[in-house]
């Protein structure tokens, strides 16, 4: 938790992820005078309206212009302010990809990018406005940290603690309607570790953004019915990743699956892959999320069944993979 | 306000060392972006010479006047400029465009002293501009942001979404130049992608526009001591160029927009400086 900061999100049930971001940044407004709001035309949508609300004059709200946005934004930092920007994913990550990349990357800047609409969380909207390549896009960026917090309590959590974290850092969040799997922000996050949600040693389920909650309803049917014990991780910062945590599970688990809101090129899935790949170590493996396709239209719920994100998704990959025949080893030590 | 004829001789003996800087580093780099380079030079020394608030000791003081070099392909004229000012040694352009050097084509602000942002690709620069004049207003801080594109630069959309919000939150302590030698790497900027007319564009966003001589330090001059006085809008000051400006044999040449020079191409580069600044 930030220093200094140690209230508690009391209107967790009524406030939507978003709100709830737009709440956490209002008081940290009051607290640092340094912070300036920016939108492009989604002040309302992203919520940062709030702060807008509270501070008209630390707001810019620059129209429908997300080269700009990213651009000011720059401008802003490079003058000693703390901004803070919000947009749809989509236009974060790829209309304005450029200008996060070369105007705030590059110079390292520090601004903090809470990027709403991410993944399939506006399905019904239509390919346009689905973001399922942001995480990949993001952590290819030097000097960017990259988040996707679990619901709105940690995206609380997120907020409160970027701004003490030095550079750039992208939170992707949803449209405001997801699930909440916290019911109070004290379990210890901090960015770059992943949080143990449950602990087992057959299988181990590597999770981000919505995929927590329906993993951890899955991993207590699994434990009722089938009597695995299952791991659950809580990988809420893709980069810096906690590779110490992805490694542990594969030795003490050797089944990991990964469970995303994203192409499967890129994403948690590929930079949990790339660790296990970098260390020499072999596991049952899998990634689930979208197949290299653009996302069907949908209401978000009936995409996350599609996609086999939901926990009726995570049940029926997690029995396929404990079914999976692959060679057991006994020394795991000597495949280093 | 008219420069005094020793302010002119000053800026003339700084314009002409710059440009000789340009050619010079051009020859030993292997290849930069020349044309617009010797296109600009007269904006920055006038900036650095005569208007903006800067400490080359300190490159990070707070209330130094900002420059945004939008049209970031120009570095190899604002590398020397910094250098001569008291940056950096000059020495270390030697390493320009070489391995680790921190001198690329395109500056990099994390690596430069006195570059205020790393510019190169096109279309950035203006919205850096108007963010760190709006940083200033809202910090209550008397620092003026200056930046120049280049013409071509202008077809980018960017640079008019930036336009629009520079109007639109009045920016009157940004000033915006338009260095216009009307070349771009594949000819002329009328025949590739027409911006005429220019000035009537300019205006139509919100500016005020001052058409002037980008090579004419008593126009610089005032049109920058204009734009300091203008309070209703920001000021944009179209400053007519020649792409390749002092070298007589690159002046309106497309094929000079990048390019290197071998010693003999050097050398008549050289001579026609010296011919033009009436130097033997």
């Amino acid at each position: 938790m930030a220093e200094g900061l140690s209230w508690t999100v009391y209107d967790a049930d009524t406030l939507t992820q978003a709100e709830i971001y737009g709440q956490v940044l209002c008081d940290l407004g009051k607290m640092r005078p340094d912070i300036v709001g920016l939108s492009a035309d989604l002040a309302k949508s992203t919520k940062i309206g709030k702060f807008q609300d509270h501070f008209p004059d630390r707001f810019f709200n620059v129209g429908i212009a997300e080269q700009n946005l990213f651009g000011v934004a720059a401008g802003l930092a490079k003058s000693g302010l703390l901004p803070f920007v919000s947009t749809m994913a989509a236009f974060t990550a790829m209309r304005a990809a450029e200008q996060v990349r070369t105007d705030i990357c590059y110079q390292n800047l520090n601004v903090k990018i809470i990027a709403t609409h991410g993944g399939a969380s506006f399905g019904q909207a239509g390919t346009t406005h689905h973001c399922t390549e942001d995480i990949a896009i993001m952590r290819s960026f030097a000097n960017m940290t990259v988040i996707v917090p679990a619901d709105g309590i940690e995206t609380a959590n997120a907020v409160k603690q970027c701004v003490n974290w030095p550079g750039p850092v992208y939170i992707r969040i949803g449209r405001g309607f997801e699930p909440r799997y916290y019911d109070s922000e004290e379990y210890g996050f901090q960015i770059g570790k992943a949080v143990e949600l449950a602990s087992g040693t057959d299988i181990t389920l590597i999770c981000c953004g919505i995929t927590v909650f329906h993993a951890m309803e899955a991993a207590k049917i699994l434990k009722e019915n089938d009597g695995l014990s299952v791991r659950v991780l809580n990988m809420h910062t893709i980069k810096p990743l906690d590779t110490e945590a992805v490694l542990k599970a594969v030795t003490e688990t050797r089944r990991v699956i990964v469970f995303e809101e994203h192409n499967l090129i890129g994403g948690l899935g590929s930079a949990v892959a790339e660790v296990i790949a970098d260390n020499g170590k072999g596991c049952a493996f899998k990634r689930v999320g979208i197949p290299d396709c653009y996302c069907e239209v949908g209401y978000p719920e009936d995409l996350y069944t599609h996609y086999k994100l939901d926990a009726d998704g995570v049940l029926e990959t997690v029995r396929e993979v404990m079914n999976m025949d692959f060679e057991e080893d006994e020394d795991w030590e000597d495949e280093v | 306000m008219a420069l005094t004829k020793e302010e002119l001789t000053l800026l003339a003996d700084k314009a002409y060392q710059a440009r000789r800087d340009v050619v010079d580093i051009t020859g030993w780099s292997g290849g930069a972006h020349i044309g617009g380079g010797l296109s600009v030079v007269d904006m920055l020394i006038i900036l650095y010479y005569k208007y903006m608030k800067v400490d080359p000791k300190n490159p990070g003081w707070e209330d130094r006047d900002r420059l945004i070099l939008s049209k970031g392909h120009a570095g190899v004229a604002y590398a020397p400029v910094l250098a001569r000012k008291g940056y950096f040694d000059f020495e270390l352009l030697k390493g320009f465009n070489k391995f680790k050097s921190p001198f690329g084509m395109h500056l990099d602000g994390n690596k430069v002293r006195g570059v205020d942002a790393s510019t190169g690709s096109l279309g950035h620069g203006l919205p850096i501009a108007v963010g760190m004049a709006l940083g200033a207003r809202l910090q209550k801080k008397s620092w003026m942001t200056y930046c120049i594109l280049g013409d071509g630069e202008c077809n980018e959309g960017s640079v008019w979404e930036a336009a629009m919000a520079a109007a639109h939150f009045k920016l009157t302590n940004l000033v915006t130049f338009v260095d216009r030698n009307k070349l771009m790497i594949d000819g002329a900027t009328e025949e590739i992608m027409n911006l005429e007319p220019f000035a009537d564009k300019w205006k139509a966003f919100g500016f005020i526009v001052r058409e002037i001589d980008g090579h004419d330090f008593n126009a610089l001059a005032d049109a920058i001591e204009y734009a300091h006085a203008e309070k209703s809008g920001p000021v944009l000051i179209l400053a007519n160029t020649a792409k390749g400006k002092g070298v007589e044999f690159m002046e309106n040449q497309v094929k000079w927009h990048y390019g290197g020079l071998d010693s003999e191409l050097l050398e008549s580069a050289r001579n026609s400086l010296n011919k033009a600044y009436g130097r033997v």
